[in-house]
């Protein structure tokens, strides 16, 4: 089937079989490697996007799901919550092999864009979807607080 | 293995001419072309415009060789650290060998230990000789010329060192480059030098092995054996015609699977499910878990091998007859996977003289002539590109070079004329063997009425990671393969009478290291046996280690009780706790690292919470302090998660766990905090990717004990009657 994507501010057109998940054509018809895959199973959050401004994982939105939705990728993301959280995670340095960062980034950016002021609770809770086999959870958690302080400044 | 910080050869393999193929990152880290700038030597390079790329002989998987090698070329240069670009090198042994294996490779937590004088020296050759050009160039004496941020100066001469770089690539550098002074390092040791890869990593643009895309590429899928060692008899595909982007699905040549084909990963992975396959299983592994620990137990018994140098096991066994009391406890440890989260994948693609392999590429030394022996080529035939890889935790560092392997076998049963990308799903990385071996091990310990240790008889049963590999020369000795008893056979501890006995246990499953190798076992039975020593003695856990390491005269001692000291005064511990509340300590050395950790838990209806991780590293000379820390949180975490929940078991040869669910990672809410603490040092830096890992199980253990009496001996805590909040 062809299907009229809205991602990144611009309207795609693409062909792919129903049931096809959004992940794949992202990545490989669209060329947008930003997005990984880790699990297929919504288990680790490295898929993670924007549809409609939530975040999603894309290893489990069907592409015949997708239509009329607008559909943001790390390679687009902007915004107060999403330039506070690259600046906080570069001045941390979170990453280690980087991998499940875009995820991890897309997923903070929802929960700052929700709640702009988490407690770690709230961080906890939030991110507990998104794996990463490196470990960097305890600077994630710094990251989000300092993007939350500069949310507000 | 020992460090060595010799002055000689960082040009080891002399200057060879030749057009390298290599990936070039911008100063920010994201992919650009590659550079056409003046080579000053094999490690630094030069563009017209000053812009300095050093060329990075070990791969990165997260723990943070961009910045470490960067950081020791740019001292010594003076170069503006935000301006400085990075690439990786090339598959290159005579240039890019690891000094400690001979060959181009990255492992073993020595990245930094064994390029810190080779990077040092490349930055100081490449320094003397611009600096000679520009005193040529400006009439004026080498020792006129100052380097401050990427730009010389003389008077009121000023140039960056593109200026200088075409004469100075003609100029023989000097034999012994002079080397900074420690305490005039400017970037060694800054505790906030920023990562080389951290704007890349948080923007999308960074590039791994599975975002590489070749025109006319192919994806692939590999329908494997659901059992380790089967062969294939027969496969139908006739369902998957319907699939939308199916190519075709042929039989691999080596027997091990069916290769499916699609224009897309999806298409790969759906044509996969509507193909069936038959196998023959008859010299495949058709065991189940609870018999092969059955199996393991057994084996301690009878130890086929005696592993420990200076006590046999009828010494132990002679000194434990007269104990007032005898600890003793059997301990069994699972099957472990890796899974780095980006799962296993490798692109080939055919170039007029060979091929060309693009990969997060960890053992270019191994991976080119398997891929060249696979496909009938010579090792000069096959190029590498290295790019970032998503992990590896040793995964991607096979002796055997299996998924590599496996992909020229999938490039070549398309014919080796369409680029081919081969890619492990979750499932297939979770059941694809090379898995931290299950490891069985029985101590008894006598203690005399003084509280002190008489003699340990301890054993270990293992499937042997090095045997049958190419590392087997090195690192087997008398059958005794190191990598089943490192961590307890040769630990610094002064113990009497202390022998090890060790059998193989063997299996079709491959084996492999797993962050940490042997240590990721000896360790966590060997703390945990110490702090059940301590309780029997009625000694503080932490005493009674410095106890064992009371000699001054042992390097070793005097730096476990540094981390020790440490790591009891950052932790409190000692200090009073709220009811339910307990505190565990483990220290090990490995890797030449030394780390001691303390674990506080808390206990509520008796489910258990990690509070906080404390850890104490002396791992010399600390080049970057923050990629350090974060290697100690990353081995932390990554040892307890496992720890906890983590395993991998078998019925009737297949694998249970499928996917993340059955294999669920360590996640955000686990730990509370971890701090990290480094002992102040001069000595050679060694390695920090893995040395994070061993102490952390086994203060774990040691905290549960604490809180709530219970001893585990089984892994993984949460199977095994532990119940995490
Ligand atoms: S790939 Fe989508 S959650 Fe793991
Ligand atoms: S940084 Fe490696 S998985 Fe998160």
């Amino acid at each position: 089937m062809t299907i009229e994507l809205s991602i990144n501010g611009k309207t795609r057109s693409v062909e792919a079989a129903p049931g096809t998940p959004l992940l794949w054509v992202i990545r490989d018809e669209l060329n947008l490697t930003g997005t990984k895959f880790g699990c297929g199973v919504a288990s680790c959050g490295a898929c993670t996007v924007h549809m409609d401004g939530t975040p999603v994982r894309s290893c489990q939105t069907y592409i015949e799901d997708v239509e009329g939705a607008e559909i943001t990728t790390i390679e687009a993301i902007e915004g107060k919550a999403a330039a506070a959280v690259q600046a906080a995670w570069r001045e941390l340095d979170v990453v280690q092999c980087g991998y499940c960062q875009s995820g991890q980034i897309m997923q903070a950016v929802g929960l700052l864009t929700e709640t702009p002021k988490p407690t770690d609770e709230d961080i906890d809770g939030y991110m507990a979807g998104n794996a990463c086999r490196c470990a960097t959870y305890q600077r994630i958690r710094a990251a989000i607080h300092v993007a939350a302080e500069k949310m507000e400044a | 293995m020992t460090v060595q910080t010799t002055r000689r050869g960082f040009l080891a393999g002399g200057l060879a001419a030749g057009a390298a193929l290599v990936v070039g990152f911008t100063p920010k880290g994201a992919l650009a072309a590659g550079h056409g700038g003046a080579e000053i030597n094999p490690f630094v390079k030069v563009d017209a415009d000053g812009t300095l790329t050093v060329v990075l002989k070990h791969f990165e998987m997260g723990q943070g060789t961009t910045t470490g090698l960067t950081t020791l070329v740019a001292e010594e240069m003076d170069a503006d650290w935000d301006a400085v670009a990075i690439e990786f090198a090339p598959a290159d042994d005579s240039k890019y060998a690891n000094l400690f294996f001979g060959g181009q490779g990255t492992g073993g937590s020595t990245a930094i230990a064994n390029s810190f004088m080779q990077y040092r020296q490349a930055g100081a050759a490449a320094r003397a000789v611009l600096v000679a050009a520009a005193a040529k160039q400006w009439g004026v004496a080498e020792s006129d010329i100052t380097l401050e941020k990427g730009m010389l100066k003389s008077g009121d001469k000023t140039g960056h060192y593109g200026e200088f770089a075409a004469a100075a690539a003609e100029m023989t550098p000097p034999a012994e480059p002079v080397l900074k002074d420690a305490s005039a390092f400017n970037l060694i040791g800054d505790a906030r030098l920023p990562r080389k890869d951290s704007a890349a990593k948080t923007d999308g643009t960074a590039t791994f092995a599975i975002d590489v895309r070749l025109p006319d590429m192919v994806y692939a899928v590999l329908l494997r054996s659901p059992k380790f060692g089967g062969k294939l008899t027969s496969f139908d595909a006739s369902a998957a015609a319907d699939i939308q982007g199916f190519v075709d699905a042929r039989a691999i040549a080596n027997g091990a699977g069916v290769a499916v084909y699609g224009t897309s990963t999806w298409a790969a992975i759906s044509a996969r499910d509507a193909i069936t396959a038959e196998w023959d299983f008859s010299a495949a592994e058709t065991r189940s878990t609870p018999d092969i620990e059955a199996e393991h137990i057994a084996l301690l018994d009878t130890p086929t091998y005696e592993a420990r140098p200076g006590a046999t096991l009828a010494d132990s066994t002679a000194a434990l007859e007269g104990a007032a009391q005898v600890v003793e406890a059997d301990f069994l440890l699972p099957h472990l996977a890796h899974a780095p989260m980006e799962p296993l994948n490798c692109t080939i693609e055919a170039t007029e003289n060979g091929v060309r392999v693009h990969d997060g590429c960890q053992f270019p030394t191994l991976t080119r002539p398997f891929v060249a022996g696979t496909l009938g080529l010579d090792p000069s035939q096959v190029e590498i590109v290295t790019v970032y890889a998503g992990g590896s935790f040793g995964r991607r560092a096979n002796t055997v070079s299996d998924y590599h392997v496996e992909a020229a076998l999938v490039f070549d049963a398309l014919g080796r004329e369409r680029p081919v990308k081969l890619v492990w799903t979750r499932e297939d990385d979770l059941a694809g063997g090379f898995y931290r071996p299950m490891a069985a091990h029985r101590a008894k310990i006598g203690i005399d009425g003084d509280g002190n240790i008489t003699g340990w008889d301890h054993r270990v049963a293992a499937q042997p990671i090095f045997k049958g590999t190419p590392f087997e020369a090195v690192i087997v000795h008398d059958g005794v393969d190191h990598g089943s008893v490192e961590g307890i056979a040769d630990t610094p501890y002064n113990i009497p009478a202390f022998s090890v006995g060790l059998s193989d246990w063997t299996s079709p499953m491959p084996v492999l290291w797993w962050r940490s190798v042997g240590h990721s076992h000896t360790a966590f039975v060997k703390e945990s046996l110490i702090d059940m020593a301590a309780t029997a003695a009625g000694r503080d856990p932490i005493e009674f280690r410095l106890s064992l390491l009371g000699d001054d005269t042992n390097a070793d001692h005097k730096r476990l009780r540094g981390v020790l000291e440490l790591v009891a005064e950052k932790s409190g511990w000692g200090g009073d706790l709220p009811e339910g509340r307990g505190r565990g300590v483990a220290v090990h050395k490995s890797f030449n690292t030394y780390v001691a950790e303390v674990i506080e838990v808390s206990t509520n209806d008796g489910a258990v919470k990690i509070e906080k991780v404390t850890c104490a590293v002396d791992c010399g000379v600390a080049v970057n302090p923050d990629v350090i820390k974060a290697q100690m949180e990353g081995g932390v975490g990554y040892a307890l998660g496992h720890v906890m929940r983590n395993q991998i078991t078998m019925t009737d040869g297949v694998v249970d766990q499928a996917n993340f669910p059955d294999y669920e990672p360590l996640r955000i809410y686990d730990i509370g905090s971890i701090d990290v603490h480094l002992v102040p040092s001069t000595e050679a830096p060694t390695g920090v990717g893995e040395p994070g890992v061993p102490p952390a199980g086994p203060a774990l253990a040691n905290a549960i004990a604490a809180a709530t009496g219970t001893r585990v001996t089984k892994l993984p805590m949460w199977e095994n009657g532990i119940e995490f909040a």
